[in-house]
């Protein structure tokens, strides 16, 4: 008999089986809508020039494979931080920041969980937007914490809920850790605008709330690397000292080379080489030091005057082609006669729309046009292409009229 | 990490070779691999460590998991077994080091939430060798379903392994008693020049009906460091069970780090999928394993020329990149304040470290240690 006779047998990723899905369908029409990950207008993947041209640079130094420290390339972290909080960011100047190398989003967001069920005293409970990306509930569970919500998505109105988060957020028990998405909300692709952040910052300072900014797009979101970093920044000027984790898997395209970080903001430079010291403490013993080649394709693409005006010109482009899609997509709607409000596809933003479908109605984009999304209705918006987006209007329109 | 005789990283020729054919790959992209991994990578990683004409392989009755380094690969075991071995999250199954290891492991078994770490007898400092018998005293005596993590080669620190016919004889007390073998195998090739002598314990184990996890890492046979290029194996009795055992560490990767990274693994697969490119990998890992066993040899002949006092036959009976000299702190400290030779206060060196030119000041240095501190 077998040590393993009582393993269940664990479901399948939900958002991973849609590609699973998706690669069985025999239909050439089919579109994969699941997973997020850019596609460029003929629906293939693309790898951007910058690093094209920082892996040739690395190629040619022909460096060593040494281990990195256990808190990852200091290049690559020091630039991380700038990008995400400002060079002129008085906690980035003040040295009072500590940021560690992570294996990509996942990777930043379960060190810092694991460092909160460590060290955060006051509370287990981390709060959660309604909906949220579906990885965030396992990843704090498995580090110990537990998990709350706060109202965040209207599907009436495919908009942000805003009285419903604020009533939400001043109820939250005081020390307590809420989760908030940068920009580009995954699921929803919802986004507070700025007013609404500079109230939601000022009820989390009355409540004294550890904020913890997920950002996996910047740039991404609207084109423009500040301007998605407001929130993180503005709540850093409000004296909330945060922490951060952030993904180069989208706005570098570096997906499968797991490129990340995770950021402390801390009273002074002091506080944050104590915690610098326990972070590592944390990382040995998952899988001792971080992998090189996309931390040093990133930050050689951060550090290098050239090649960094050359990434943001590529990731607005991105960005712009996904605006674009938007666009195509709600007027190809109107043009199939749809008599629905479709406004929340182009008020949404990122990789990411809530298009507000039921679950019948995706099953039947499914199974009927081998459209593929996950059951919510969320599409990647990453996955339209001009060569597509009239089909989809169509089938929508098929399923909702 | 391997240093070569003029005390340099040494990045493999044949991995060189293949990231150039890599960076020339235009077909190739920087998209999501599975969250277990590379499947080619996977599938040959395993291979490497059971060997080509392995049972369990045949019968279907493995599973891989790409992983960060060895490291990863043990912590995504650990956590596996806590929630899932020996009953429902148990975290009072003893797991059991041995003394010493890699202190890494602790922290590993603890982090992933075992609350009673143990050790088993291992290093005869007397004797400069295995304790045996201390170790199947342990194993003995150790309740049933206890977990001992085994260093497959190349003990790490002391340098010591098991023989054949000792390995034989841990396997039968292990199998009485239904403890679980988790291979740490971070040095397959590295210690002695040859995969398949390298691999023996576990093998044989396999071939004993265990069901076991093995961690593999290669960051120092193919000098992967920096990669984090790693596989668990998991050898279970039937397909159905490897099967659901792999479905649950999926769930334990995707909270971990969602999946691994690409670099790494399309190095080791290339190299390991191509009969002229896993020769040339053969060759550099031998290259490698034989300086260590060159400067092992020429550092105990000079300690006997010297005539240093104690016995010096350890130094080339212990295989692998580390050394227990049996050097006390007090000569270590020696070594580090007078001499400018870095070594653990265990009396732990690296013998990578080691190179034809600062041999004689080493044996030297051990020399004065050895014969001015007691």
């Amino acid at each position: 008999s077998s040590w393993w006779s009582h393993v269940e047998m664990g479901p399948p990723d939900p958002i991973l089986g849609v590609t699973e899905a998706y690669k069985r369908d025999t239909n050439s029409k089919k579109m994969n809508l699941g997973v997020g990950a850019y596609r460029d207008d003929n629906g293939k993947p693309y790898v951007l020039n910058c690093v094209r041209k920082a892996e040739a640079m690395i190629a040619s130094k022909k460096m060593d494979k040494e281990y990195l420290p256990i808190g990852g390339l200091a290049d690559f972290t020091r630039a991380s931080a700038e990008l995400a909080l400002g060079e002129n960011s008085e906690a980035f100047k003040s040295g009072r920041y500590v940021t560690v190398q992570g294996i990509s989003g996942t990777g930043s967001l379960r060190i810092g969980a694991n460092f909160l069920q460590r060290f955060f005293k006051t509370s287990r409970d981390v709060y959660l937007p309604k909906p949220s990306w579906g990885n965030h509930t396992p990843i704090f569970r498995d580090a110990g914490m537990q998990l709350q919500a706060y109202r965040y998505y209207d599907p009436k109105t495919c908009s942000l809920d805003f009285s419903g988060a604020m009533d939400d957020i001043s109820k939250i028990p005081e020390k307590s850790i809420i989760l908030l998405h940068a920009c580009a909300h995954n699921p929803t692709g919802v986004d507070p605008r700025q007013e609404q952040w500079k109230e939601m910052a000022a009820v989390v300072k009355k409540r004294n709330l550890l904020a913890y900014f997920d950002m996996a797009y910047q740039g991404f979101a609207s084109g423009d690397i500040n301007r998605d970093a407001w929130a993180v920044r503005y709540f850093i000027e409000q004296g909330i000292n945060i922490v951060l984790s952030q993904s180069f898997a989208k706005n570098m395209g570096l997906y499968g080379e797991r490129a990340g970080a995770f950021t402390v903001i801390c009273s002074d430079a002091d506080e944050a080489k104590r915690v610098e010291s326990q972070l590592k403490i944390l990382i040995r013993p998952m899988y001792s030091n971080p992998p090189l080649n996309g931390a040093r394709i990133a930050s050689l693409i951060l550090n290098t005057p050239d090649l960094r005006k050359e990434w943001l010109t590529e990731v607005k482009g991105m960005a712009d082609r996904i605006i674009g899609m938007r666009t195509q997509l709600v007027s190809n709607l109107k043009k199939e006669g749809s008599s629905h409000n479709w406004q929340h596809i182009t008020d949404q933003i990122g990789m990411f729309c809530f298009t507000g479908l039921k679950p019948d109605q995706v099953e039947r984009l499914i199974k009927e046009f081998s459209i593929y999304m996950t059951k919510d209705g969320r599409i990647s918006v990453a996955g339209v292409t001009s060569g597509n987006v009239g089909y989809l209007a169509h089938a929508i329109h098929q399923v909702t009229k | 990490a391997y240093r070569t005789d003029e005390g340099q990283p040494w990045v493999l020729p044949v991995v060189k070779k293949v990231e150039q054919m890599i960076a020339n790959d235009n077909s190739l992209n920087h998209e999501y691999l599975p969250i277990l991994g590379l499947p080619e990578f996977r599938a040959n990683a395993s291979r490497i460590a059971l060997g080509d004409d392995s049972p369990a392989i045949k019968e279907k009755r493995i599973g891989s998991v790409q992983s960060l380094g060895g490291t990863g690969a043990l912590r995504i075991g650990a956590d596996f077994l806590r929630r899932w071995y020996n009953g429902n999250n148990n975290t009072a199954t003893p797991v059991y080091v041995s003394t010493p290891t890699w202190e890494n492991h602790n922290s590993v078994f603890m982090d992933a939430g075992f609350k009673d770490i143990r050790t088993y007898h291992y290093w005869d400092a007397a004797k400069r060798g295995l304790d045996l018998q201390g170790l199947l005293n342990d194993m003995e005596n150790a309740p049933e379903r206890s977990i001992f993590i085994l260093h497959a080669c190349a003990h790490n620190p002391t340098g010591t392994d098991p023989t054949p016919e000792q390995w034989k004889q841990i396997a039968a007390v292990m199998k009485r008693r239904s403890l679980f073998p988790f291979f740490d195998s971070a040095y397959q090739g590295f210690a002695s020049g040859s995969l398949d002598k390298d691999a023996w314990a576990v093998r044989y184990f396999v071939s004993e009906g265990f069901e076991l996890f093995c961690a593999q890492s290669f960051s120092k046979n193919f000098g992967l460091y920096n990669e984090r290029v790693g596989n668990l194996t998991v050898v279970g009795k039937d397909a159905d069970n490897v099967q659901r055992v792999l479905s649950q560490m999926e769930k334990i990767v995707r909270t971990t780090w969602s999946n691994p990274p690409s670099q790494g693994a399309r190095i080791v697969a290339t190299t390991l999928s191509s009969p002229q490119l896993f020769d040339e990998w053969k060759g550099n890992v031998k290259t490698m394993a034989d300086r260590v066993l060159l400067m092992r040899s020429e550092l105990r002949s000079r300690l006997e020329a010297l005539g240093t006092p104690g016995t010096w036959n350890h130094i080339t009976e212990q295989i692998g990149m580390f050394s227990f000299t049996g050097l006390n702190p007090k000569q270590v400290e020696y070594m580090v304040k007078e001499k400018h030779i870095y070594l653990m206060a265990s009396g732990r060196i690296n013998m990578c470290g080691l190179t034809t030119k600062n041999l004689d000041y080493v044996a030297k240095s051990i020399h004065e240690a050895v014969t001015k501190i007691q």
